[in-house]
C-alpha cells in the first residue's frame, strides 16, 4: 500500500515539478517582453521526448546515468515531509540521508556523462561538482542553527517544533536564510550559477550526448528536483503548513529564483565558487554566532 | 502514437545550426517582436537534442559535410525546413562552383520557404505549417532518408568523401 502511495506522491510532485518549469518559462518570457510558450509546455515536452526513437548508446553507464540521477532524487522524496504530512520515512538525522541522497543526482550524470567522452561534458561534469564546493557547504552551515536551536537533525522533527506565524526559523534566523537563498540559488543551477547547463558556451554540458528518452528522464530529474530542493528550505525555515501552503510557500520561494535567473548573466567557476566564499559563508557564519550567542 | 504527434507539433526543437545569410533572419524570429517560443519552438544546442533541422540558405559543400553528419545524429522522427531560394535551386548561387543547388538529392526536406531572403511572418507560417502537417502525420521525410539510404549516399558521395564524414550505424 504505501509504494502505490509513494508512486502517487512521486506521480504528483513530477507534475507539479514540470508546471513550474512552464510557468519559469513564461515569467522569463515576460520578462523579455515575449508572449512564452503554455504553462503546459513541458510536460508536452516530456511526452515527445519518450517517444522518440533513439537507437545510439555509448555504452551501459551512459544509458544509466539518467535512470541513477532520477532514482536519486526519487528516493529523496521518501524522507522530505511536504509540509506537515508525515513522510514516509523519518528517524533521527534524516537531513544527512536527504543531503547525501541530492547528490547522487549530479553523480549519475557525471557517470554517464562520463562515458560519452564528450568534452563539453567532461568540462561540465567538473564544472557542476566543483561548484557544489561552494553551495553545499553554505547550505548545511545556513541549516545548522535551526537544528541546533531545536536539539534535532530530523526534519519531521524540526518542522513540528517549530511554530506557526512568527515563529518560524525564517523569522528567528533571518540572516542564515538569506545565506540559504544564496545557496539554493547554486543548488538549482540557474543563473548566475548556470555554469554547468551553459547552452551557449559548452553545447549544454552534461546532456550533450543525451536525446529522446535519456533527456526525458532528465527533465524529469529537473522537475523533481525542483520541489526538493525549494521543499527542502521551506520545510526548514516556514514550519508547519497543510500541502496547499507548502507547494504555495514552494512557488515564491521558486519565484525569487527564477527572477534573478532572468537578469542575470553567468559567473565563470572560479568566480561562483569565490562569491560563495565571500559574503553567503560570512552570513551563514554570522547565523551560527547569533544561534551561539542567543543561547 | 497520436499523442506522440500532438505532442512533438506542439514542442519542435530547432538545431541551433544556421548555415548562410538566412540565420540573420532568425534572432528576431526568436526574440521579442515574433517570438517562436508561443509555439514551443526553441533553440537547443546539440542535434541529439533536437527535431527540427533548419537549413537558412545556400549552403556549400564544405557546410554540407557538416550538415549531414549532424542530420544523421539527430533522434528519428526528424525534420527538415528547407529555407530560402537557394536551398529549392541554388538561387542567386546557381552558377557556383562550390555551392550545391538542390538540397533534396542530399537530405530529404519537409517543408520549403521560398523567397530571399523570407520574413519572420514567413517563416513562422512555416513552423505553423509543419505542425498541421506533423499533427495529421504527415511529415514523413524522414523515412525517405532511411529507405533510400544507398541513393542519399550515392548522391552525397558525388560532392564528397562520404566514407570519411558519415557515421556507421546511424541511419
Amino acid at each position: 500500500m504505501s509504494i502505490l502511495y509513494f508512486f502517487l506522491y512521486l506521480l504528483l510532485v513530477t507534475v507539479i515539478g514540470l508546471l513550474y518549469m512552464g510557468v519559469a518559462r513564461k515569467v522569463t518570457a515576460h520578462i523579455q517582453n515575449r508572449y512564452g510558450p503554455p504553462i503546459y509546455q513541458p510536460i508536452l515536452d516530456v511526452l515527445k521526448l519518450f517517444g522518440k526513437r533513439h537507437t545510439v548508446t555509448h555504452g551501459v553507464m551512459h544509458s544509466l546515468g539518467p535512470v541513477i540521477a532520477y532514482t536519486g532524487i526519487a528516493s529523496t522524496l521518501l524522507f522530505l515531509p511536504l509540509g506537515n504530512h508525515t513522510p514516509l520515512l523519518h528517524f533521527k538525522g534524516d537531513l544527512f540521508v536527504v543531503l547525501y541522497l541530492l547528490v547522487v543526482g549530479p553523480l549519475g550524470m557525471a557517470l554517464g556523462a562520463g562515458e560519452s567522452s564528450n568534452p563539453n561534458a567532461t568540462i561540465a561534469m567538473a564544472r557542476a561538482l566543483s561548484l557544489m564546493l561552494g553551495y553545499e557547504i553554505i547550505f548545511f552551515m545556513a541549516t545548522l542553527p535551526v537544528f541546533y536551536h531545536y536539539h534535532t537533525a530530523s526534519i519531521y522533527k524540526v518542522i513540528q517544533a517549530q511554530g506557526v506565524f512568527p515563529h518560524w526559523g525564517a523569522i528567528i534566523f533571518p540572516i542564515s536564510f538569506l545565506a540559504a537563498l544564496f545557496a539554493l540559488q547554486g543548488m538549482m543551477g540557474e543563473k548566475p550559477f548556470e555554469i554547468a547547463i551553459a547552452p551557449h558556451e559548452i553545447a549544454s554540458g552534461p546532456m550533450v550526448e543525451y536525446g529522446g528518452k535519456y533527456l526525458g528522464l532528465l527533465q524529469l530529474w529537473h522537475a523533481v528536483g525542483i520541489i526538493v530542493e525549494t521543499g527542502l528550505l521551506v520545510d526548514i525555515f516556514f514550519g508547519p503548513q497543510n500541502i496547499i501552503w507548502f507547494f504555495i510557500g514552494t512557488f515564491i520561494v521558486f519565484y525569487v529564483v527564477i527572477l534573478v535567473n532572468a537578469v542575470m548573466p553567468r559567473f565563470r567557476i572560479e568566480q561562483a565558487v569565490r562569491f560563495y566564499w565571500g559574503i553567503p559563508l560570512l552570513l551563514a557564519i554570522l547565523g551560527i554566532l547569533q544561534v551561539y550567542i542567543w543561547r | 502514437m497520436k499523442l506522440f504527434n500532438f505532442s512533438q507539433s506542439r514542442s519542435l526543437w530547432m538545431m541551433h545550426f544556421c548555415t548562410g545569410c538566412g540565420a540573420m533572419e532568425m534572432p528576431p524570429t526568436m526574440t521579442s517582436r515574433f517570438d517562436m517560443e508561443r509555439f514551443g519552438i526553441i533553440p537547443m544546442a546539440t542535434p541529439r537534442q533536437s527535431d527540427l533541422l533548419l537549413i537558412t540558405g545556400y549552403l556549400t559543400i564544405k557546410t554540407l559535410k557538416r550538415v549531414v553528419r549532424a542530420y544523421e545524429q539527430m533522434p528519428t522522427p526528424r525534420y527538415v525546413l528547407g529555407f530560402g531560394s537557394c536551398t529549392i535551386n541554388g538561387g542567386m548561387y546557381w552558377d557556383s562552383y562550390n555551392v550545391i543547388k538542390k538540397l533534396e538529392l542530399y537530405i530529404p526536406v519537409d517543408i520549403y520557404i521560398n523567397g530571399c531572403m523570407p520574413r519572420p511572418e514567413a517563416i513562422i507560417d512555416a513552423f505553423l505549417k509543419l505542425r498541421e502537417m506533423i499533427a495529421k502525420g504527415e511529415a514523413n521525410a524522414w523515412k525517405k532518408y532511411i529507405e533510400n539510404y544507398e541513393w542519399y549516399k550515392k548522391n552525397q558521395s558525388e560532392v564528397f568523401d562520404v566514407e570519411k564524414w558519415s557515421i556507421k550505424n546511424e541511419k
